[in-house]
């Protein structure tokens, strides 16, 4: 048989239909569904007198609009409310578990998914969610899809597909000191661009990648779409399968057997091609900082605000020059010169434990910044919870933040948690575009350890050198 | 869904690449339960100041693209969320047709679900029609799907491509999920042999 990459092997093992000139026909394994981009969909099933499929290979949860203050007050915004009691409704009615607002399973849609062990290596995932990549670090093939899609696998449990090229992005070498896998990422889609994967599924490879825990692989794969990559995916190897042992949803005892044996077969074969390669060293990685309004436009934070007068290429000049005038930045300011107002740790790219520890390891025994508000948005309860077993919640309040209940929150600015006018930004987030925390609102990209010694002082600061 | 043959329309010039979905409609207008209502806060920040005034000096303000069908804008458009609701804004502005270099894989499927045509053709073609739409009042374009081509009124014709089964879709306005179940013995057969394994949910 021909060598085939993972992305093969698990997009032919999910085939129910294909046709020429037709996108093929996949199975769906598990489709997460939250309050967002489902009411429309749910309310399409209806007008056709249609069911869904399989509510058991479907799970819901709260996590885009919910409130992020403690869960005995109410949802104030009427809209919101609407929104979450129509996913509670929905789920009611077409008989879908929800880890609603009181769950202590509740949390990000991305970050829940691999912490209950409904993700598993060769599982095909659909959410109504561009982030929904993130589920490829456990070697599944996960695809965001839009409103319509869901739809459609509400009702067949498949979503119609178009096979997508492949692409490997391989990265060696040691993470340098200072460095995170959010700066991985950051540095992969500075060098491919934000529309460097479009058409492509990217299997990230190499020794560095395998030297990731489970939770760095999520934040590399979780930012896949940001490089325009329609999935992500890291081949499944021993530390994936000690993450996935034990958890709620994992295979229980003998079937534990069966699914090893079959994880055991997806990793890319020796001599497969892919369409496309791009290879990255991991020693030119940095603890990045972003200054523009999309999320390739980062520099190290030893580097300075570009000079769009240096760039020869006119839109990309203009770019630069529409970024800077929005984000309000003057071309050449140090990085480090760049006084920051609010501080947001959170999201579904880096808010699982390890963020927050290393996180917690910048504030301990420090102060927030006098001109500084900064908060902790813990990805799931069960995120909270453990932090809160270590102390963590202490380390942070202790030095100012503020520590809030689960959600997405001011990563796009749908719950009350927003960056006002003007505001400057150090988030650990996936997204800097103009407006996404808040309108007017200035969004830099960082890692959970530079957000935190930013938040001490007031300003973005060297972690590898600084001492506050 | 709505079909779509042939559409011609004033075009609105949006000289930008990577027109995220946050700038087609910003989250905070999401929270609605239905498809429309999304029109009026279509590029909301392109078009309101902070205080919900119209901005005069927007595109979407000049008179000559009042009543634009087709936008024309630069690459990877409609990158970041899967948001539908951008697909749903810009129909109901009244957009037919987008015409750009390049566009993120989630927007152009969503859009095709609506019946809002994505049109691929050349940076280089694409930056002349963004400079003659800014320069020339009244600019029109027309685009046939049927035939693959995009045509101005000066005989200048650019021929693009999409795929076979989209194009029979958005021509006949066919719905997916209805040729889905279509293949329902398929499905069946597919279920019967998955592997016990997998995670199930109860509720
Ligand atoms: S945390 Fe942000 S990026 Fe992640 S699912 Fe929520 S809104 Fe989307």
């Amino acid at each position: 048989m021909k060598p085939r990459t993972i992305i093969d092997k698990i997009w032919d093992a999910h085939v129910v239909r294909s046709a020429p000139e037709q996108p093929d026909v996949l199975f769906v394994d598990m489709h997460l569904v939250h309050e967002v981009t489902t009411p429309q969909a749910f309310e399409g099933l209806r007008l056709a007198g249609r069911r869904v499929r399989r509510p058991d290979l479907t799970f819901a949860t709260l996590d885009h609009n919910v409130p992020t203050w403690p869960r005995s007050q109410p949802v104030t915004d009427p809209i919101s409310r609407r929104q979450i009691a129509a996913l509670e409704d929905n789920c009611r009615a077409f008989g879908i578990r929800l880890e609603g607002l009181e769950s202590r399973r509740q949390g990000i849609v991305h970050i829940i998914g691999p912490e209950l062990g409904l993700t598993q290596p060769g599982m095909l995932i659909a959410c109504g969610d561009s982030h929904t990549g993130t589920h490829g670090a456990l070697g599944a093939l996960a695809f965001g899809i839009g409103t319509t899609e869901v739809e459609h696998v509400l009702a067949t449990q498949t979503v119609p597909l178009r096979r997508p090229k492949t692409m490997e992005v391989r990265v060696e070498g040691a993470l340098p000191p200072g460095t995170t896998p959010k700066d991985l990422i950051l540095g992969i889609i500075r060098q491919i661009g934000v529309g460097g994967g479009i058409g492509h599924i990217i299997e990230y490879t190499g020794s560095t990648i395998r030297g990731l825990s489970v939770e760095g692989r999520l934040t590399v794969c979780n930012m896949t779409v940001e490089g325009g990559g329609r999935a992500g995916i890291i081949a499944p190897d021993d530390q994936t399968f000690t993450y996935v042992a034990g958890r709620p949803y994992a295979p229980p005892g003998r079937l534990w057997d069966e699914a090893l044996a079959y994880w055991e077969t997806l990793p890319t074969d020796p001599g497969a091609v892919y369409d496309r390669r791009v290879d990255v060293d991991a020693a030119t990685i940095a603890p990045f900082v972003t200054w523009g309004t999309n999320p390739s436009q980062s520099e190290p934070v030893t580097g300075r605000v570009p000079d769009p007068s240096a760039v020869r290429d006119p839109a990309v000049r203009r770019a630069i020059e529409r970024a800077l005038t929005y984000m309000a930045l003057r071309p050449g300011t140090p990085i480090q010169e760049i006084a920051i107002d609010r501080v947001f740790i959170g999201s579904c790219t880096n808010a699982r434990l390890e963020d927050l520890r290393a996180a917690a390891r910048m504030v301990a025994g420090r102060r927030v910044h006098a001109n500084v508000r900064a908060m902790v948005v813990p990805g799931s309860q069960q995120v909270k919870a453990a932090a809160e077993r270590e102390r963590l919640d202490r380390i942070f309040t202790d030095a100012g933040f503020e520590w809030r209940e689960a959600g997405c929150s001011m990563c796009l600015g749908m719950n009350p948690d927003i960056l006002g006018p003007g505001e400057r930004c150090a988030s650990t987030s996936n997204r800097n575009f103009e407006g996404r925390q808040g309108p007017g609102g200035r969004t830099h990209l960082v890692s959970p350890p530079m957000a935190a010694a930013a938040a001490i002082a007031g300003r973005f600061v060297d972690i590898r050198e600084w001492r506050a | 869904m709505e079909p779509f043959t042939e559409h011609t329309g004033v075009v609105l010039p949006l000289d930008r690449a990577d027109v995220d979905t946050d700038l087609i409609i910003p989250a905070r207008f999401l929270k609605r339960t239905g498809r429309t209502g999304y029109g009026d806060m279509l590029f909301f920040t392109l078009r309101f100041d902070a205080g919900g005034m119209p901005l005069q000096d927007s595109t979407f303000a000049k008179p000559q693209y009042r009543g634009a069908t087709v936008l024309v804008a630069g690459p990877n458009f409609g990158c970041g969320s899967s948001r539908e609701h951008a697909a749903w804004a810009l129909r109901e502005y009244g957009f037919r047709a987008i015409i750009a270099p390049s566009f993120a894989n989630i927007f152009a499927v969503n859009a095709a679900q609506n019946g809002v045509l994505t049109v691929v053709l050349p940076e280089e073609r694409v930056r002349q029609m963004l400079e003659t739409a800014a320069a020339r009042e009244g600019y029109q374009l027309t685009v046939n799907l049927e035939q693959q081509t995009v045509t101005d009124g000066f005989g200048r014709r650019d021929r693009f491509e999409i795929d076979p089964f989209t194009k029979h879709c958005l021509l006949h306005g066919l719905d997916a999920i209805g040729l889905t179940l279509q293949a329902s013995d398929d499905i069946a057969r597919f279920e019967s042999s998955r592997p016990a394994w997998m995670p199930r949910v109860t509720t």
